[in-house]
């Protein structure tokens, strides 16, 4: 499958990727409804970038089986079944299952790579992994 | 039973309908309770005041006050005008937060004659709140089994006769989801309450409520377990209440300020995926990870409380339960609990009874069942508590009382006061899986010595002095009920706080009301009486306000967020009781603290001591313990701990044990016992703001602002 794959070293947290992302799925720039999250970190190299690596561990705790993975492999939430218990949020491991606190259903990257088309330096891009 | 669900649906036959326009939830709130008569059919709204959710709050507290209006002093559970009213609370129903689903279930008791309350789960308080009730009250009796639809998508209900066995509750859930469903997706839209054979044949009848679990296919069910709710139940002729409701979502409690209950829930549900699998593995083994600890401190109950550990408990232990329980699944009660711990055996083929062969879904075993229907009947044998869980909760009868009964038969058959002749052969002596199985159906289908055992051990007591010559004095000693019901599965022997907890109680020894033993006898943080009468005020009220709200208690301690222990008390854990105001005032809109928390306990919680008193109880002497949860009652008992009670003798005591008969040690050792019970209910009264007789004090309920007239009347009467 295809995920959104990280090079932090080259990213110069100008957030083109956040403004993308929830400008298309939210009709609002506001980095906080994006489904990846760039932070600045004390640790080497001083940038970290979350966003979802597809690992599906939310699927087993969503208790109305909103959470599921298409054919290509990508996790996706069926936000008509969530109901909102941020299960899926509290498990996640790389804490890239996002929520906000104006909107009842948590959101996630699905691969959709329009963030990677706009990273002006490569820090992230599409990746097969298996 | 009906042949088909396609037969059961032609044989609906509505008695009476109402349709009605589905009142919005405001805050919480719908502001409308329905009201049934189902001796003539009447289908009502009635308005919630102001009054009712400012005094009163919701769940429980909207329990007692309809009931208090619904019924004379007089009134026995078995009146018409007895009701059986269900109500969640404001903030039941919301799915951000662990444990917000629960339902308070309200009615006079067989068991005590007395006020019941049960907190339980499952899917039916939070779809009737959203079908437009705040809460469901019945009032009654039916002359045939009927069945009451509420139809939550189309605003209509209905009081039916359907063609439908209800003795095995397990199949009366199901087929009914299975008969509202339009389709396999809409099954989780249902929530069914049914009793069982049980609730027929004895006064332990439960409610069963009922969840539907979309990975495993099946109506799953959770139980208003105590008090014989469900022998009213079936006494009333109700087969089944349904509901349904599709339309869930999270804004469906449509709170004040959805975004507070998302942080708040964020955050506990953050450190529940972090703590618990280092913690109390709720998420493992749900509340049966007790039963390791509780062994090894000595608090598990074995034959019938006289031990507090065996050495074949590893048969029951905490890890051999996990390993029946089917692992990494979300088994909340209600959608969206991270906690997570209503865990479940499946495919358990069973080996007995009725539906001997079949593979079966288990709910449970938690921990009062393996304690009571296991230890405490001196039976290690997971296969049989399952199997005696499975039967418990289909016959539909309490497995805690269940457990404390066969406990108190199986002594009583050990010393000789009944026998063969007396039980149809059953030998019951301790660890005897397959009479104690025998017993469990013919309890369930009212056959044999069950007809005895399922009348409860107060009445248990009664028969077996009076019909078969036993001693009532030992009876009374051994005989663990208070008010008339059974004590849940924890030793308290060696508690004087928890021998508070349990039976200076408002419905009977429960340990929904305070559960102190840790905080007593393992960390010593009690160590004056003032302490201990504190900690009898202030975990009550706490606890109590679960109810009010259609909350559960688990996710407040059990999971213990970080930092905790550097907190003033830590056993109060500061920071899920501040979690729980937010919630409430981010639901309601309201604003209150940690204190007005207690407050709205205490209004509630004294309003139903002198509902009590009212029906002629609630006072001290029913506050009184069998010596057994107080200290040792028999040789053996005393033995088993006899460096424990030497060692008490000598230097709480002054006596000198070395010289001394086992008979005096151990009535010197009740003497002092008794004495400090009588003493702490004298500091525990005073704290409370009651009586020496355990009578709330007028300037009491003046200052608690529930001095309406009638209740003034009850507690002028009485003082």
């Amino acid at each position: 499958m295809k995920i959104v794959g990280i090079n932090e070293k080259e990213c110069t947290m100008c957030g083109a990727c956040e403004t993308t992302c929830s400008t298309f799925y939210y009709k609002e720039d506001d980095r906080l409804k994006s489904a990846i999250q760039v932070e600045e970190v004390e640790a080497s190299p001083g940038v970290a970038i979350h966003v979802c690596n597809q690992c599906g561990k939310c699927i087993e705790v969503c208790p109305v089986e909103a959470i599921t993975r298409t054919k290509k492999g990508i996790v996706t939430i069926n936000k008509k079944t969530c109901i909102g218990c941020f299960n899926c949020v509290g498990v996640c491991p790389t804490d890239t299952m996002f929520w906000h606190e104006e909107l009842v259903e948590p959101f996630k990257c699905i691969s959709c790579a329009r963030c990677t088309k706009e990273c002006p330096t490569e820090a992230i891009f599409m990746e097969e992994v298996s | 039973m009906a042949k088909s669900i396609e037969d059961m649906r032609k044989s609906r036959r509505a008695l009476a309908s109402y349709d009605y326009d589905q009142a919005e939830v405001e805050k919480g709130y719908t502001g409308k309770t329905l009201y049934i008569n189902i001796s003539d059919n009447t289908i009502k709204s009635k308005n919630v005041t102001e009054q009712m959710k400012d005094i009163f709050i919701g769940g429980k507290g909207f329990g007692l006050w309809y009931l208090w209006n619904g019924v004379k002093p007089e009134t026995r559970w078995n009146d018409p005008e007895n009701e059986i009213v269900i109500s969640s609370g404001p903030i039941g129903g919301i799915t951000q937060y662990p444990g917000s689903g629960k339902s308070l279930v309200v009615t006079l008791s067989p068991l005590t004659n007395s006020v019941m309350d049960s907190n339980v789960g499952g899917f039916f308080g939070p779809y009737l709140k959203f079908s437009g009730w705040d809460a469901l009250e019945i009032q009654g009796k039916a002359e045939k089994d009927i069945v009451i639809f509420i139809d939550g998508d189309k605003g209509k209900i209905t009081i039916e006769e359907v063609d439908i066995d209800p003795t095995a509750s397990h199949l009366v859930s199901e087929q009914l989801t299975e008969l509202l469903a339009e389709n396999e997706k809409d099954k989780k839209n249902i929530s069914i309450v049914s009793s069982g054979s049980g609730g027929e044949n004895t006064n332990i009848g439960i409610l069963n409520f009922s969840f539907y679990d979309l990975r495993r296919k099946v109506a799953r069910m959770k139980q208003a377990g105590r008090g014989g709710i469900g022998t009213v139940f079936r006494d009333k002729k109700i087969a089944a209440l349904a509901v349904k409701f599709s339309n869930l979502s999270g804004r469906s409690n449509n709170p004040a300020d959805p975004s507070k209950i998302a942080k708040t829930g964020v955050k506990i549900t953050r450190e529940i995926n972090k703590f618990d699998d280092e913690q109390f593995r709720m998420r493992q083994i749900g509340t049966a990870n007790l039963m390791t600890p509780m062994n090894d401190y000595d608090l598990l109950p074995v034959h019938n409380f006289k031990y507090g550990s065996h050495p074949d408990a590893a048969g029951l232990s905490s890890d051999t339960l996990r390993d029946r329980f089917t692992q990494n699944m979300p088994d909340g009660c209600w959608v969206g609990c991270a906690l997570s711990c209503c865990k479940a055996v499946d495919n358990f083929e069973l080996k007995t009874g009725p539906f001997k062969g079949e593979k079966v879904l288990v709910d449970g075993p938690e921990y009062e069942n393996a304690a009571g229907l296991g230890a405490n009947c001196g039976i290690f044998d997971a296969n049989y508590v399952i199997e005696a869980n499975f039967y418990c909760d289909t016959y539909g009868i309490d497995t805690i009382s269940t457990g404390t009964i066969i406990a108190f038969a199986m002594e009583c058959y050990e010393n000789g006061i009944i026998n063969k002749e007396i039980t149809g052969g059953l030998e019951l002596t301790f660890g005897n899986a397959d009479a104690a199985m025998e017993l469990i159906h013919q309890m369930g289908q009212g056959k044999g010595f069950g007809k005895i055992a399922s009348q409860g051990v107060r009445r248990m007591k009664k028969i077996f002095a009076e019909e078969y010559d036993a001693d009532p004095a030992f009876l009374q000693d051994i005989g663990m009920e208070n008010k008339g019901l059974e004590y849940s599965q924890y030793q308290a022997k060696e508690s004087l706080a928890q021998q508070g907890g349990y039976a200076m109680t408002n419905k009977g020894p429960q340990h929904d009301e305070a559960w102190l033993i840790f905080m007593d006898m393992v960390n010593n943080q009690l160590p004056t009486f003032e302490k201990k009468a504190e900690a009898l005020h202030y975990f009550p009220m706490f606890r109590t306000w679960f109810g009010l709200q259609g909350l559960c208690k688990l996710p407040w301690n059990d999971i213990v967020p970080e930092g905790n222990a550097q907190t003033d008390s830590p056993e109060k854990i500061p920071e899920h009781v501040q979690n729980y105001v937010d919630i409430f005032n981010a639901v309601t809109g309201k604003k209150i603290d940690q204190d007005e928390m207690i407050r709205q306990s205490e209004r509630v919680y004294n309003f139903q001591r002198i509902f009590n008193l009212r029906l002629g109880f609630g006072t001290r002497e029913h506050d009184a313990s069998p010596y057994r949860a107080l200290g040792p009652v028999t040789e053996e008992e005393y033995e088993s701990r006899s460096e424990r009670y030497d060692k008490q003798l000598k230097e709480d005591l002054g006596i000198d044990p070395t010289e001394m008969s086992i008979t005096d040690k151990i009535k010197e050792m009740r003497k002092y016992r008794e004495g400090r019970y009588e003493t702490l209910m004298d500091v525990v009264y005073e704290r409370r703001g009651w009586t020496k007789n355990g009578i709330p004090k007028l300037e009491k309920i003046k200052e608690l602002g529930i001095d309406f007239p009638e209740v003034v009347d009850v507690v002028k009467k009485n003082l």
